[in-house]
C-alpha cells in the first residue's frame, strides 16, 4: 500500500514508517509565530529553561496589530524585540513587513516536503508550496521552543479532484468558498486535504495559497498541492534551504476522494455567520453593504490587487463605501507601486493602508458598527469578528469586492470584465 | 467527581465567541480572560457560571482562529470540562494543553439538557445524569499526564526538571 504525503514527511521526521492515526514525536524544521509571541513568551519563562533550544528554527513576524494602536500592543511588541535579541533569533519580520503567512512564504520559510508548525490557525498555507503544515497553540509553541520536540497525529487524507477550467471572472477563491459550502466547515477535521487536478496545476502559487490558507476552514490540520515546476522556480533566489518535493503515492489510501467540476462555476459568496454558508453570487446580488476589505493572508497579494485594481480603474468608489486596501506585505506593496496598482486605488477613492492583518481579526483599522456590513476578501466571517456582534460579514473574491465597491452592493465581478 | 451544571450551546461555536479577537492581545491575565468567557454568545454566562459546571456543544466545538486563550477563559471560569459531538482539531489540543478535559460523546451532546446536573468520572469515561450515563473513550495515559500536571506548561516543566 502507497503512502500519502503527510505520513510520507511525518514518517521522514519521526524516522520510521507510519501511517495515517499513528502518533509520533517530531521536530519541526521551522517554528512560526507573530503578535502572540508576548504570550508564548509568558508560558516559556514559566518552563524555568534559559534559553531556545534551536533560535536558528524561529520565525518571529509582526502582523496582527501593526504599528502598535495601544500601550498595550506597543508593550507586546517591545517584549518581543528584547527577547528575539537576547535569544539570538535570526528571523525576525518587524512591522513594516507584512502578513506572517506572505512573508513566511516571500522569505523561503515554505518549501516542500518541511514540517512547518505555526501558532496560527492559517499556517495550513504553506501547504500551497506542498510543505506539511498545521497551527497550534500558545503552549505547544512555548514547549517547542524549549524542547524542539512535539506529539503529531498523523492525519487521515482527503483528496479533493478540482475538474473543469475557471471561466472569466471566477478565481481560486470562488472555487475554495464553493468547496468548504458544499463539504461543511467541519468535513476534513483533523485531516490533511490534498487539492489535485489540472486547475490546481494551472493556479499560479498566489492561488494555490488560497486553497491551502482556507484547507483551515474545513478543520483541516493542513492542505496540500503537489510542488511543481511552478514551485520550483517561485522558490529560486528566495528559498532559505535546501528542499525536496513529497508527493502522495498513486495507490495511497484516502479517507476519501471529492470530486468537484468547476465549469460552470459562478462567482461564490460566503454569507453571514459561518464561512460555509455559501451561495453563487446570483442569490445575493444587491446586498447592500458599507466596507470593502481588499487584502489579508486569502488574498492580499499583487495576484488580487492587479484584478482589483483592473475592475476599479476610472470608476469611483460608491459613496456609501468606505473600500481598504490592504497589501499582504511590504514585498507586494512595492511591486503594486511600481506597476500603478496604488494608484489607481488612491485615485478610485480607496484607502490604502500598511501591510499587515488590518481589521481582519477585528482589532483596529476598520471597525464595524452596529448594524453595518462587510464585505471582505479574508477567510472568516464569524459574528462580530470585525467589530460590533450586530454587524455582517460576506466574503468574496478580489474581483466581487472590488466590482460591489462601485456599486455599492454586492455585484457580480463579470459584467465588469 | 464534582456535580456541575449544563451550559448547553450548538453547532459551530467558534473561538470569536468564546474569546473575542479585540481582547486577544489586551487581556494577557487568565482571570481577566475568564470575565469575557462566550461574552458573546451568551452574556450570563461569565457572571453565572460556578467551578465545576459544565459545556455541552453540538458539532465543530472551537472552530476558527488558534488562539488558545479560548481554552484558558473557559478552564478559569471554572468549567470543569467541555463535552461535544466534535471539537476542532486545535481547540482540542489547546484544551487539553490547558488542563481542561474536552470530551466526544454524540450521545451525551444530544440528550443532555441545558441547567441538567451531571457528573463526569474520567478515570472510568462516565458522564452521568440523574436518567442516564453515558461512556466515553478514556484518554491516553500522556494525555491524563498532562491534565494531571494541569496542562502542557506544568507538565512539560516537570519533564525538564527530571531531565536537569
Amino acid at each position: 500500500m502507497g503512502k500519502t504525503f503527510s505520513e510520507k514527511i511525518l514518517g521522514l521526521k519521526a524516522g520510521r514508517d507510519v501511517q495515517a492515526g499513528d502518533v509520533v514525536t517530531v521536530s519541526p524544521d521551522t517554528i512560526l509565530s507573530h503578535d502572540n509571541s508576548a504570550a508564548i513568551i509568558k508560558e516559556f519563562e514559566k518552563l524555568g529553561v534559559k534559553n531556545v533550544k534551536a533560535p536558528q528554527k524561529l520565525v518571529i513576524i509582526l502582523d496582527h496589530v501593526v504599528p502598535a494602536s495601544s500601550e498595550k500592543y506597543a508593550a507586546n511588541h517591545k517584549t518581543i524585540r528584547g527577547f528575539v535579541a537576547e535569544q539570538k533569533i535570526p528571523n525576525f519580520f518587524d512591522v513594516p513587513e507584512g502578513i506572517c503567512h506572505q512573508v513566511f512564504s516571500e522569505n523561503g520559510f515554505a518549501l516542500p516536503g518541511k514540517l512547518i508548525l505555526g501558532a496560527d490557525s492559517h499556517t495550513t498555507s504553506y501547504g500551497a508550496f506542498g510543505a506539511f503544515s498545521a497551527g497550534i497553540g500558545r503552549s505547544e509553541v512555548a514547549c517547542l521552543w524549549a524542547t524542539d520536540e512535539i506529539w503529531l497525529k498523523v492525519p487521515e487524507t482527503i483528496k479533493i479532484e478540482i475538474k473543469g477550467k475557471l471561466s472569466p471572472g471566477v478565481y481560486a477563491k470562488d472555487v475554495i468558498l464553493k468547496i468548504i459550502g458544499d463539504e461543511g466547515a467541519d468535513r476534513a477535521n483533523y485531516k490533511a486535504v490534498e487539492f489535485v487536478g489540472e486547475a490546481v496545476r494551472g493556479f499560479s502559487l498566489a492561488s494555490r495559497l488560497v486553497l491551502a490558507n482556507m484547507a483551515a476552514e474545513m478543520g483541516a490540520k493542513n492542505g496540500y498541492c503537489e510542488p511543481d515546476e511552478k514551485t520550483v522556480q517561485w522558490l529560486e533566489n528566495r528559498a532559505k534551504d535546501d528542499y525536496s518535493g513529497v508527493t502522495s503515492d498513486p495507490d495511497a489510501s484516502y479517507e476519501a476522494v471529492l470530486e468537484h467540476d468547476i465549469s460552470s462555476l459562478e462567482p461564490q459568496v460566503a454569507c453571514p455567520h459561518t464561512v460555509d454558508n455559501v451561495k453563487p453570487i446570483s442569490e445575493v446580488e444587491g446586498t447592500i453593504f458599507h466596507q470593502a476589505l481588499i487584502g489579508t493572508c486569502t488574498n492580499g497579494r499583487l495576484e488580487d490587487l492587479e484584478v482589483a485594481a483592473g475592475i476599479l480603474k476610472g470608476k469611483k468608489v460608491h459613496p456609501q463605501v468606505r473600500a481598504l486596501i490592504i497589501p499582504a506585505s511590504r514585498q507586494e506593496y512595492v511591486q503594486a507601486l511600481k506597476k500603478g496598482v496604488i494608484e489607481i486605488f488612491a485615485d478610485a477613492g480607496c484607502i490604502v493602508l500598511n501591510p499587515g492583518c488590518g481589521p481582519c481579526l477585528g482589532a483596529h483599522q476598520g471597525i464595524l458598527a452596529p448594524g453595518e456590513v462587510a464585505l471582505s476578501t479574508a477567510n472568516r466571517n464569524f459574528r462580530g469578528r470585525m467589530g460590533s456582534w450586530d454587524s455582517e460579514i460576506y466574503l468574496a473574491s478580489p474581483a466581487t469586492v472590488a466590482a460591489s465597491s462601485v456599486e455599492g452592493k454586492i455585484a457580480d465581478p463579470r459584467r465588469f470584465l | 467527581m464534582k456535580k456541575g451544571r449544563v451550559w448547553k450551546y450548538g453547532d459551530d461555536v467558534n473561538t470569536d465567541v468564546i474569546f473575542p479577537g479585540k481582547y486577544t492581545y489586551s487581556v494577557l491575565e487568565p482571570e481577566e480572560m475568564a470575565r469575557h468567557a462566550l461574552e458573546d454568545l451568551d452574556p450570563g454566562f461569565a457572571q453565572q457560571v460556578k467551578p465545576g459546571d459544565v459545556i455541552v456543544a453540538g458539532r465543530n466545538f472551537g472552530c476558527g482562529s488558534s488562539r488558545e486563550q479560548a481554552a484558558t477563559c473557559l478552564k478559569y471560569a471554572g468549567v470543569q470540562a467541555v463535552i461535544a459531538k466534535s471539537f476542532a482539531r486545535i481547540f482540542f489540543r489547546n484544551a487539553i494543553n490547558q488542563g481542561l478535559p474536552a470530551l466526544q460523546s454524540e450521545e451525551a451532546a444530544d440528550s443532555i439538557e441545558n441547567g441538567e446536573e451531571i457528573e463526569i468520572d474520567f478515570a472510568s469515561g462516565k458522564i452521568k445524569t440523574e436518567k442516564e450515563v453515558f461512556t466515553f473513550s478514556p484518554f491516553p495515559e500522556s494525555v491524563l499526564g498532562i491534565l494531571k500536571e494541569g496542562g502542557l506548561i506544568p507538565y512539560t516543566r516537570k519533564k525538564l526538571e527530571g531531565i536537569e
